[in-house]
């Protein structure tokens, strides 16, 4: 099915099922600890073994030998894999980093060597055996210090072209009567999933299979393909759960690619996970980013120019972290110019984290936001509103194709009770707690790909959905059941969604938010087409045929849906495909957070009291997994806010902190009441389904609200995340 | 990890003998520590030796009025215990703000002083560390040292002392009592039991080998306000940047000690002395020569402020 021109009325919009509260269709398995994640198919084979991995203990340098003499004889082991006993491997086309050290190690714990064994703990015990000498090299790890030499990116898939000029930047800049131009840093993350990366391997003949959790199956068969030099064709993957991803599973990693190379050095099906402490330096992570954000505006408020320079650092081939994303979109100002950088690093790869891009570019921009809008003496939510715009700034003849910003920000605000924050900073105490009220817009992009699925009405008037989508705690089966359901006119305890096979319909997968609505689309096409075959196996006419209650009517006729499926099982299998809409309209997704936070006067540590997201993303399929995936963004960006960094040892090369007891997270503790609303939208140039992703949106805009909270509570302003008390213990007013 | 072999306890002679005589044994009881730095081998230990089986459970009144915690008392019964609550409030708190509820339940009162330091560059076996290899080196000092020492460290180590609960132990002047393999019994001050790191940073504590801790006792209780107050980037299950138990009597005399700054929990006698006269006079003698790192600098007010908070808190109640 091709959609190119803007949806008219069509099933999804009776909303009997679609956009009810409905809770995760796989709950029971998850309560009850049946649900089977990738690295639980024991089953995979009777004669199953463990892979452990060993890695790096240098960031840069050669390998001048591996002895793996003791390793070998130790009890248990079957074999290892090292970059001498395998083909050289590729890399694959998203993450470019290198899968196995040999003879150059490209960063610290690049997989060295794969210890193949009977038992996890043999291979863990006889990895350890296993002596490597290196020569260290000298390797470039700190951004600040390569900033000021960092060549232009080059045009990027994402970031587009390593300049972008409207205007005249300078001369607009220079003449404004009010400007801000100030610097901000946001540090390495990492995705800190609670499901390591971890896959069984098998080899039947040249055919694999692979159990694995990987957000998007059909670029993780493509990357595997050709990291392995193997045709896409004979891989499958499978993953019916992730525990999630945030963009760290996004499609082939070590775990997949050595866990097949084992697998296949073994003769055995082979199990292979990430140990923790390797995720943080092994796997890939959003980069630490240089901001700077000049504003400039009239006395009135509005903006005259508006430049975004980012500066972080990759491998070569890598790429710059796409900061200016949501800046290009989210305000007017007619003189722009958007600039990035790209410093060549020797950490591991920086990519896809949660809104990448939005996510760290809002943390700088929507701070000097707030600092413009104290320098105008304006609330900044009117700062805001003002600036708001209907039109691409770079291609003026670009509509928004739907675009509830102000409805956002003044929702917001209302809800909120922002018209009783402390106008002045530091002017509201609370016992020894210094409080703040702080906001920030949000903007992510909503993207959306060719999906398709299969669907198979039987006998027991049962509809089954097959596709290759993803559910990471995200509620993609839910929603599909729900879609589904809707289409065809049944309850969706009726409906049996099967995800997460590469031998199902092609989705995009789950990733840059754009899996609820692709993926919803893709079997919208499928139960189209499904409704078609029956309602000609009904013998009704008419195109005018309603899927209700169990039903298939039109006119006067009315017969059981079951009918259809009496003489064997009905199946279609679609999907959908798009024209230049998004060409056309420039579709993003847009928000307003809100918090309230304290401060405490004696040690500067800082807790969330409250926060608010007012979002908009479309037709909300599910309010209550939507809900949930905005509140686990305000989670995370608790985290940005206040804790989560990758601390690099500038010496040698690495991320210190790389276990969940060095590199924290927020705990329960550390989250309050958190409330998510979403204005009514429907955005008919999507899809027939008229929805976009909240996913990202939820973490776009979080972390500045808390920042500018703090700056609220405190009149100190900090630039660098995350905002630990050391970052402004020293400017608080003194302790009597 | 490595392989090792395994005991069950049956008398406290025996395994203090044992442990005392087979090369690479250690005690194990909750093993929340212990086993994860095997699995990392940062602990090679040869043999195992569990102790859970022997008692040392009880929580009991001492002639001297004060009380005994069974070396194998887990951290969530003495937090919960009626008596300490009462009396000893600051071990209650201390308690608490350490771990979580599940680590709580499995760690008991000697491991948790027996625990390592939670530096980082200690739990990568690819960095050197003279704590985990003596003369290898310490890769912390010029690297990443928020969390660690800014006082009594010295050029071999700048790690920390993670309990939370030995600080308040040693505000309290806390006694170890410990059995050895002859038989021999004897009574360390907690302010003797841990060791500053000089050249000799792998030797945590000043036990012998084999030594067993077979409780720990508490003088009579001090009365005064009982606060520990924990600083922390992450509101639980996080080490602290710094914390400070503190009893604090009605006249504004009491005692303080303080941790996530030394190897050790950190008390300075003079530094009581100097309550009455508020934090910046108690912190300047408490911290006197301290060596931070430019890292960890901020600890140096941040303690001052804490016990500005701690005192407030105390004057409030």
């Amino acid at each position: 099915m091709k959609f190119d021109t803007p949806a008219g009325a069509n099933p999804t919009d009776r909303m009997a099922v679609l956009g009810k509260a409905h809770t995760h269709v796989e709950g029971p398995l998850k309560t009850t600890g049946r649900a089977k994640y990738a690295a639980e198919f024991q089953d995979a084979g009777p004669d199953l073994a463990y892979g452990y991995i060993l890695g790096a203990a240098v960031a840069k340098g050669r390998i001048n030998s591996i002895d793996t003499s003791a390793a070998r004889a130790a009890p248990g082991v079957i074999t290892i894999v090292t970059y001498k006993t395998v083909k050289p491997l590729k890399t694959g086309g998203f993450f470019v980093q290198r899968m196995l050290a040999g003879p150059q190690v490209d960063n610290y714990h690049q997989a060295v060597a794969v210890v193949v064994a009977e038992t996890f703990e043999q291979a863990r015990a006889a990895s350890a055996l296993i002596r490597v000498d290196y020569a260290r090299e000298k390797g470039s790890y700190d951004l600040a210090a390569s900033k000021d030499t960092a060549p232009p990116s080059p045009t990027e898939e994402f970031g587009g072209p390593p300049v972008i000029r409207v205007g005249n930047f300078e001369r607009a800049f220079a003449a404004a009567p009010v400007k801000v131009d100030e610097t901000y840093t946001t540090p390495d993350q990492a995705h800190a999933m609670m499901e390591p990366h971890a896959t069984i391997a098998r080899w039947d003949g040249d055919k694999l299979t692979c159990w694995s959790p990987i957000q998007q199956l059909d670029m993780g068969k493509r990357d595997l393909g050709m990291i392995i030099g193997v045709p896409k064709d004979n891989i499958r993957l499978i993953t019916p759960f992730i525990g999630g991803g945030f963009g760290g599973k996004g499609t082939t990693q070590s775990d997949l690619a050595l866990a097949a190379v084992a697998a296949r050095q073994a003769g055995r099906p082979v199990k292979l996970a990430l140990q923790r402490p390797l995720m943080f330096n092994n796997t890939t992570h959003r980069p630490k980013t240089i901001q700077r954000i000049r504003l400039a505006a009239g006395r009135d408020g509005k903006l005259t120019a508006v430049s975004h320079d980012s500066w972080s650092g990759n491998q070569p081939g890598g790429r710059t972290e796409p900061t200016a994303l949501g800046t290009r979109f989210l305000y007017g100002g007619e003189n722009r110019l958007f600039q990035r950088y790209l410093a060549r690093l020797d950490l591991a790869e920086g990519n896809a984290l949660r809104a990448p891009g939005e996510a760290p570019g809002m943390m700088a921009l929507e701070i000097a936001m707030d600092e413009l809008a104290e320098k105008l003496g304006m609330d900044p939510v009117r700062l805001r509103v003002l600036n708001d715009i209907q039109h691409d700034p770079e291609k003026p003849e670009r509509r928004f194709s739907s675009r509830p910003f102000v409805q956002c920000l003044e929702e917001g605000a209302r809800r909120f009770g922002w018209q009783d924050r402390p106008t002045a900073p530091a002017s509201r105490r609370d016992g020894r707690w210094l409080i703040g009220m702080g906001m920030a817009a949000a903007i992510r992009g909503a993207p959306i790909a060719k999906a398709g699925a299969r669907v198979r009405l039987d006998r027991a008037g049962i509809v089954t959905v097959e596709t290759d989508m993803t559910d990471l705690g995200t509620g993609s089966y839910t929603i599909i059941a729900q879609t589904a359901a809707e289409m065809m006119g049944v309850p969706i305890e009726r409906v049996n969604a099967k995800l997460g096979d590469s031998t199902f319909p092609m989705t995009p997968g789950s990733g840059g938010q754009l899996g609820a609505a692709s993926s919803t689309a893709g079997v919208y096409a499928a139960c189209m087409k499904l409704r078609e075959t029956i309602a000609q196996r009904l013998g009704f006419n008419s195109g005018d045929v309603d899927f209700s209650d169990g039903q298939v009517r039109s006119g006067e006729r009315s017969v059981p849906l079951t009918d259809a499926a009496r003489q064997g099982d009905v199946v279609a299998e679609d999907s959908m495909e798009y024209g230049d809409l998004a060409k056309r309209f420039e579709q993003q997704t847009f928000g307003a957070h809100f918090a309230e936070v304290a401060v405490d006067r004696f040690t500067g540590v800082t807790r969330v009291r409250r926060m608010l997201a007012v979002c908009a993303g479309g037709r909300i399929l599910n309010p209550l997994t939507a809900r949930s995936q905005v509140i686990g963004g305000m989670t995370m960006g608790i985290g940005a806010a206040l804790m989560e960094e990758m601390a690099v040892d500038t010496r040698f090369g690495f991320f210190v902190n790389h276990d969940l007891a060095g590199y924290e997270v927020p705990v329960h503790a550390d989250v309050p009441h958190l409330d998510a609303y979403f204005v009514d939208e429907i955005d008919a140039t999507m899809s027939p389904v008229k929805a976009k992703g909240v996913g990202e949106l939820g973490l776009s805009g979080v972390a500045p609200a808390i920042a500018n909270a703090i700056y609220n509570a405190t009149g100190v302003r900090v630039r660098e995340y995350p905002m630990t008390l050391d970052k402004h213990l020293d400017q608080l007013p003194t302790i009597a | 990890m490595k392989a090792f072999t395994f005991e069950r306890a049956t008398s406290v002679q025996d395994a203090a003998a044992k442990a005392g005589s087979v090369q690479g044994a250690r005690f194990i009881a909750g093993g929340t520590n212990l086993l994860d730095l095997m699995k990392i081998e940062v602990e090679t230990p040869t043999h195992l030796i569990d102790v859970n089986g022997l008692g040392f459970d009880k929580i009991e009144k001492t002639r001297e009025g004060g009380v005994r915690i069974g070396a194998l008392v887990s951290n969530t019964a003495l937090a919960a215990d009626m008596r300490i609550r009462r009396d000893y409030g600051v071990l209650s708190r201390a308690l608490l703000a350490g771990a979580s509820g599940q680590l709580r339940n499995k760690a008991t009162t000697a491991g948790n002083l027996l625990q390592r330091t939670r530096c980082p560059y200690f739990y990568d076996t690819n960095q050197a560390c003279n704590k985990r290899k003596p003369g290898s080196g310490c890769a912390a000092i010029g690297g990443y040292s928020r969390q660690l020492a800014v006082i009594g460290s010295s050029d071999k180590c700048i790690a920390t002392h993670p309990s939370d609960m030995a600080v308040a132990m040693r505000v309290l002047d806390a006694t170890v009592e410990t059995v050895d393999g002859a038989g021999q019994t004897r009574t360390i001050p907690i302010a003797d039991f841990h060791r500053l790191p000089g050249d000799t940073p792998h030797i945590d504590t000043n036990l012998k080998a084999g030594e067993f801790i077979t409780a720990v006792t508490l003088p009579r209780p001090l009365g005064g306000e009982h606060v520990y107050e924990k600083v922390r980037d992450r509101a639980s299950y996080a080490f602290a940047l710094v914390s400070v138990a503190a009893v604090i009597q009605r006249d504004g005399t009491g005692r303080v000690a303080v941790g996530g700054v030394a190897h050790k929990p950190w008390r300075i006698e003079a530094a009581d002395a100097a309550m009455p006269q508020g934090p910046q006079a108690i912190a300047s003698r408490l911290l006197a020569g301290a060596r931070p790192t430019h890292e960890n600098a901020f600890k140096v007010p941040l303690v001052e402020r804490t016990l500005a908070a701690v005192i407030s808190e105390a004057r409030a109640a």
